[in-house]
């Protein structure tokens, strides 16, 4: 006899496995369709069963300079999460520890600024760079995605301080520890999961930003956003390239990902059961 | 350490490591990301960024211009290839504002009038060295290309539309099909061919939606059957009869004869289809010769038979005319190095240069008279002499019968065209999949259209 605790483990573990599949089905299927022939890519009944191919990989590799793509798309993602770090983790210490009547108002509207759609400060935001030179250059891509990053990165940051104990960093204050020697000493040693699970968030929204990364780089500056978008055309087969393409092109960050899912969960879920 | 450290000194002390590694790491890495950020890439005299397609005649060109870079040794060429919608938008952004991130940009019929007519294209007529052979550009292609007699780009490519047929089925059935179909030999022919019980449909066109998708076939349709866009005071005309009789007909002829899904299938879609021996009969681009005829690719190589685009009541705007062309923006800060390249690359030379390396059949079509002389040429692509006399017969300027405000066969040259195409283009689908009636379609899309104009303006 099956107890009740069984079936409902059971009943999760087959939930938890069936939305992984759901989850991680059009990446598997992006991967298969890259070792297939642009035919069988585009072919309406799913070949599952096929001779692969790396001619794909081939063709890529002949048409475009991935490192280049790949390197740019490191140092936008990881400067920009360094940046949005500087600001937000002295921002994100002041409003939990030091709120005033209006940190809850700019708290939201510091999110607030996420529900725009970035199409509505194009026009701005290109002039600024034209004049100051910013356009298809890293150093635009890197200031862009970490204001774009800023506002999700304060309120993470936010959250995981205020599971600091206040005692903590009153006892170092009565040692006579400055504000900055509390942030450096106690606050980011005691959240390193938080700051951790935070900057990887980071890194991956930096690394998947499309919209600013295709606007504003042509050809120095561009990421892997760019690069992706190079292989595909409404006249021609490209599906299998395309696919081979975004596979090279996630493949970075999803190692990076795996290699850092303890941390990641551990951060995300730091606090939850408080 | 300070004091606040050395209370709890095991614990501390571990952490206290670990945020000094973090530093470390921070410091070292904040170096090299301030040198990688300030290290140029290319260090070359002048360096030219192109925005280009990516199509198989760009990337032959891409490989083919480090001929040009040779040729030119003080001249440095960087791509940028993009899907051309992206493309699309990137460099109108780019012109509008005068970026200058580009000194070579590829643009089709909708640009270049519009952004010559704005400025934001350098004028060539005067610019061109006296060896380059303007008067072989073929005359469609150029008016395409210009505003007001001044041309702004230098075509590249160009293509219009054919009737694709499958021979062997027609042959079975004992049909034949004429030099120059009309619309009900079409839907004849379709209803004779029609078999869905053996995957073989009468009929493929494109549906998905989009100004350049099912809006470019349709309103092809629409001009033949004698419906225009906007009548000479740019009031829209999807309240007139021909554009019913138009409607009714594409939205007849593929929920009777088309494969399932039609709304989904675009260009790649119903090539793919033609090509494994689905569809009986294609109308569409005249660019899908050499893949329906390339035996690699096609099931059906060797019985693809093509004819013209087919009319209705009036053969004007019975084919549309698409290029692409290379153009300077007036932005450029390269502007002599761009004009000397885009020559190069839209050049007699250029072309024989694609011959000799990857075939005649591989050689760019339907921008030169020289071209189609060639016997080369003649003898790789049997829908050559076809190709020509669509591309000659379509007339951007004046593409119905009735007379029109705006230049363009399958589009309509004027800003607004993207947005309002996009959006007739889905009323048009929906009137495809049954959603909506032709009569309801048409009646939202003269509002769609209106509201839009009032929005945005109208003409450049």
């Amino acid at each position: 006899m099956i107890s009740h605790a069984t079936w409902r483990k059971m009943w999760m573990t087959a939930l938890g496995w069936a939305a992984s599949l759901v989850v991680a089905f059009p990446v598997f299927w992006m991967v298969l369709t890259s070792f297939k022939t642009e035919t069988e890519a585009i072919s309406r009944v799913p070949h599952l069963l096929f001779a692969p191919t790396l001619g794909n990989y081939r063709a890529i590799g002949a048409q475009a300079r991935y490192l280049r793509f790949a390197w740019n798309s490191v140092v936008v993602a990881m400067g920009s999460t360094l940046l949005a770090l500087l600001f937000a983790v002295p921002s994100a210490y002041s409003m939990a520890f030091h709120p005033t009547r209006r940190t809850r108002g700019t708290l939201l509207w510091m999110l607030s600024t996420k529900m725009m759609p970035p199409v509505g400060a194009l026009v701005p935001v290109y002039l600024i760079f034209r004049d100051t030179g910013l356009l298809d250059t890293r150093t635009g891509l890197v200031v862009v995605d970490a204001l774009a990053n800023l506002p999700i990165v304060v309120w993470m940051l936010y959250t995981f301080f205020k599971d600091v104990p206040r005692e903590v960093l009153e006892a170092g204050r009565m040692d006579g520890a400055s504000a900055l020697r509390e942030i450096v000493d106690l606050l980011m040693p005691l959240s390193l999961p938080g700051i951790a699970s935070t900057s990887l968030l980071a890194v991956i929204l930096a690394w998947n930003e499309a919209f600013w990364s295709l606007t504003l780089t042509a050809a120095k500056a561009a990421p892997l956003t760019a690069f992706i978008a190079s292989f595909s055309s409404p006249e021609g087969l490209f599906y299998a390239k395309l696919s081979a393409a975004s596979t090279m092109a996630i493949a970075p960050i999803l190692i990076l990902g795996w290699a850092s899912q303890k941390q990641l969960v551990r951060g995300l879920t730091f606090g939850a059961v408080k | 350490m300070s004091g606040v450290a050395a209370k709890k000194p095991g614990v501390r002390r571990s952490k206290a490591t670990r945020l000094r590694w973090l530093s470390f790491g921070s410091g070292r890495f904040a170096w090299v990301l301030s040198v990688a950020l300030a290290v140029p890439i290319c260090s070359a005299q002048e360096t030219l960024t192109i925005a280009t397609v990516n199509n198989g005649d760009m990337i032959i060109m891409r490989r083919l211009s480090r001929q040009f870079e040779r040729q030119h040794p003080e001249i440095h060429l960087e791509w940028v290839v993009l899907e051309e919608n992206i493309l699309r938008e990137k460099t109108t952004t780019d012109a509008a504002a005068h970026g200058g991130q580009y000194d070579i940009v590829t643009i089709g019929p909708l640009e270049a009038p519009i952004w010559g007519h704005r400025g934001w294209l350098l004028p060539l007529d005067e610019r061109l060295s006296p060896n380059y052979d303007l008067g072989d550009l073929l005359k469609p292609i150029r008016d395409g290309a210009s505003d007001n007699g001044r041309l702004y780009a230098l075509p590249f490519y160009a293509e219009s539309s054919l009737t694709y047929y499958r021979k062997d089925l027609f042959a079975r059935a004992g049909l034949t099909m004429p030099a120059q179909p009309s619309y009900d030999d079409i839907a004849r022919f379709a209803r004779v061919l029609n078999d869905p019980a053996r995957d073989q449909y009468g009929v493929c066109l494109r549906g998905k939606p989009g100004w350049g998708e099912n809006v470019a076939l349709i309103t092809t349709m629409a001009n033949t059957f004698g419906a225009r866009w906007f009548d000479e005071s740019w009031r829209p005309q999807f309240d007139s009869p021909e554009w019913r009789n138009a409607l009714r007909f594409y939205v007849d002829l593929l929920q009777r004869y088309g494969p399932p899904g039609s709304s989904s299938d675009g260009f790649n879609e119903s090539l793919t289809l033609f090509e494994n021996g689905r569809c009986a009969m294609w109308i569409d681009a005249t660019v899908a010769a050499g893949a329906l005829f390339d035996r690699a690719q096609s099931k059906v190589a060797d019985t693809v038979g093509f004819a013209s685009a087919p009319i209705a009541v009036t053969p004007h705007g019975a084919q549309w005319l698409w290029f692409w062309a290379l153009a300077v923006p007036s932005s450029s800060k390269h502007a002599t190095a761009a004009i000397e390249f885009i020559e190069w690359a839209t050049s007699k030379e250029y072309i024989r240069m694609v011959a000799e390396q990857n075939g005649w059949a591989a050689a760019p079509p339907g921008t030169r008279r020289w071209t189609y002389e060639q016997p080369g040429y003649l003898a790789a692509a049997p829908f050559a002499e076809l190709t020509y006399r669509s591309i000659m017969a379509a007339d951007p300027v004046h593409p119905t019968e009735k007379p029109v405000p705006y230049t363009g066969v399958q589009l309509v040259v004027t800003p607004s065209f993207p947005t309002i195409g996009n959006q007739v283009g889905q009323l048009f689908a929906a009137a495809l999949v049954g959603d909506l009636s032709v009569d309801e379609a048409l009646r939202r899309a003269q509002q769609a259209t209106e509201r839009v104009e009032r929005r945005m303006g109208t003409g450049r």
